[in-house]
């Protein structure tokens, strides 16, 4: 059984494992056992027609599977997978910021601080 | 009977490998070590461009930091060619450098000759004394350290991430540092924001942080932008800066940054955290992928934790902001290996490192292009943009 490496933002679709181990021979087939283990992660991971949804990298050890064969990738049972979705957090109190980004979306067009028309 | 002292650096010198000046200024440029072996006052007055300085009395103790290579072809030179041939016959014979030559006349022949002498920052007693750490390391040394103070930096934030790497940046000597922040300081940001204090709440962060760094270091010129980085300055603010430090907290701000950055060419050290979890990378225009290659399109609001409330542990910000101050230092100074194609990720529950490749992508929308060709128009915006920001509202 190959190990997946679960990111924070989908740890509560895995009782907030951090590492889970999930069976199959392909990065598809080890996604897809995680997938029926956790079944809150698969609208996350995958898209409608079974793709990797473009905002989630996968990587095999350290290489993105997009440059080996994506979803057919072979996977070794001491090989570990990386899910990795954008992090963005930085400076800002979350807290402060959720309720600042309400107050902007309501006086603008368009929240996130960026100016309306954009 | 013992030889004199002149008796013996003749002798010295028929035993060792000499070199013409002219010779000399025919390899600047090579991979060639010339070093300097004077005192520190007679280097200050001037030296041979691209030389290393090693001092004669340390000669034995930091000629391997800054020659690491036996093999190395090395040339030395002093004032006028006795002590960098007592040097070359110590390097040779005790030290097992195998191709070590003394310049004939030293730097006096040199400037006879009417070649160009580079002249050094005077660093004040002061700048001596607080930079000498940095001088005793040859990765940076003096050289590295004029670099550091001729640099300017702009830190995106002087929050979690901005707060230890102002500091941090500020201490090491950085000339110049922007800070981008129209937050005010607030209790709750003092459990990991540590360039704030309790006394200045309400202050806004970026007067409370100019007074931190200007305490650590009087040298530091420090730029204040009172803003939030949008389309409309994100240009003004940010052209001119050698190296960006990305603390932002959200998507659309990241895309807009890296795009302009593409466009100006100005490496990003971009780093993010979560929880107990942080993220690294470099990216460095053109030379490797851009945060488009790594992140095409953001995840949708309800996966993207920055617009959520959610927690992070006071001491993550220090670390990741940290190693974002590092790689800073390395680009700047040229040592190293900048974290350029790889991610690092830090998991500090369990106290783990993991370094994932990143790689250039040939479709990227906006670095597969030149520079001059990404438009006002399209900086900053990605697919289904509307969308992402409704329901992060």
């Amino acid at each position: 059984m190959a190990t997946v490496k679960i990111p924070p933002v989908l740890r509560p679709s895995t009782s907030g494992e951090k590492e889970v181990s999930a069976g199959g021979a392909t990065v598809g087939q080890v996604l897809g056992s995680l997938a029926e283990d956790h079944p809150a992660t698969r609208s996350q991971i995958f898209g409608d027609g079974g793709e990797l949804n473009r905002y989630v990298n996968v990587y095999l050890n350290d290489e993105d599977v997009r440059v080996l064969q994506g979803l057919e990738t072979e996977v070794g049972e001491s090989d570990v997978l990386v899910i990795l979705p954008a992090m963005a957090g930085g400076a800002i109190d979350f807290v402060d910021r959720q309720r600042e980004l309400r107050s902007r979306a309501s006086l603008t067009s368009a929240g996130c601080g960026l100016p309306a028309g954009h | 009977m013992s030889p004199t002292g002149a008796d013996y650096i003749r002798q010295v010198k028929q035993q060792i490998d000499e070199i013409d000046p002219s010779e000399v200024h025919g390899l600047l440029g090579d991979s060639v070590a010339i070093v300097d072996v004077r005192e520190t006052e007679e280097w200050d007055q001037g030296h041979v461009p691209g030389a290393k300085h090693v001092p004669r009395g340390y000669l034995e103790s930091r000629i391997e930091g800054a020659v690491p290579d036996r093999d190395a072809r090395i040339v030395l030179y002093c004032a006028s060619g006795n002590r960098s041939a007592l040097a070359a016959k110590t390097l040779r014979d005790e030290l097992g450098y195998a191709r070590v030559e003394s310049m004939t006349g030293g730097i006096t022949l040199w400037k006879d000759r009417g070649y160009e002498v580079e002249v050094p920052r005077r660093f004040t007693a002061e700048q001596r004394e607080r930079y000498s750490r940095h001088f005793l390391l040859p990765e940076i040394g003096v050289e590295g350290q004029q670099k550091l103070l001729d640099a300017k930096v702009l830190l995106l934030g002087a929050g979690g991430l901005g707060s230890p790497t102002a500091l941090y940046l500020a201490a090491a000597g950085v000339g110049t540092l922007g800070i981008v922040d129209n937050d005010v300081v607030d209790l709750s940001n003092l459990q990991r924001q540590v360039i704030h204090t309790t006394d200045r709440i309400g202050v806004p962060k970026v007067d409370s942080a100019e007074e931190s760094m200007k305490a650590i270091n009087p040298d530091v010129n420090v730029v204040k932008y009172a803003e939030r980085l949008d389309a409309s300055n994100v240009m003004r603010i940010i052209e001119g800066y050698d190296v960006i430090v990305d603390g932002l907290d959200n998507f659309p701000t990241r895309y807009l940054l890296n795009d302009a950055s593409v466009r100006l060419q100005i490496p990003v050290v971009s780093a993010s955290i979560l929880g107990f979890d942080g993220q690294l990378s470099v990216f460095k225009p053109y030379d490797g992928p851009c945060y488009r290659c790594l992140y095409p399109v953001p995840p949708p609001a309800e996966l993207a934790p920055s617009c959520g409330a959610n927690g992070v542990l006071g001491v993550l910000p220090g670390t990741m902001g940290l190693l974002q101050a590092t790689e800073v230092v390395k680009l700047i100074v040229g040592a190293g290996e900048p974290l350029v194609g790889r991610l690092l990720l830090y998991e500090a529950l369990s106290a783990t490192f993991t370094e994932l490749k990143v790689r250039r992508d040939p479709e990227c929308p906006v670095c597969s292009r030149e520079p001059e060709d990404i438009s006002d128009e399209e900086m900053g915006v990605f697919p289904d943009y509307e969308a992402f920001c409704a329901a992060a509202g």
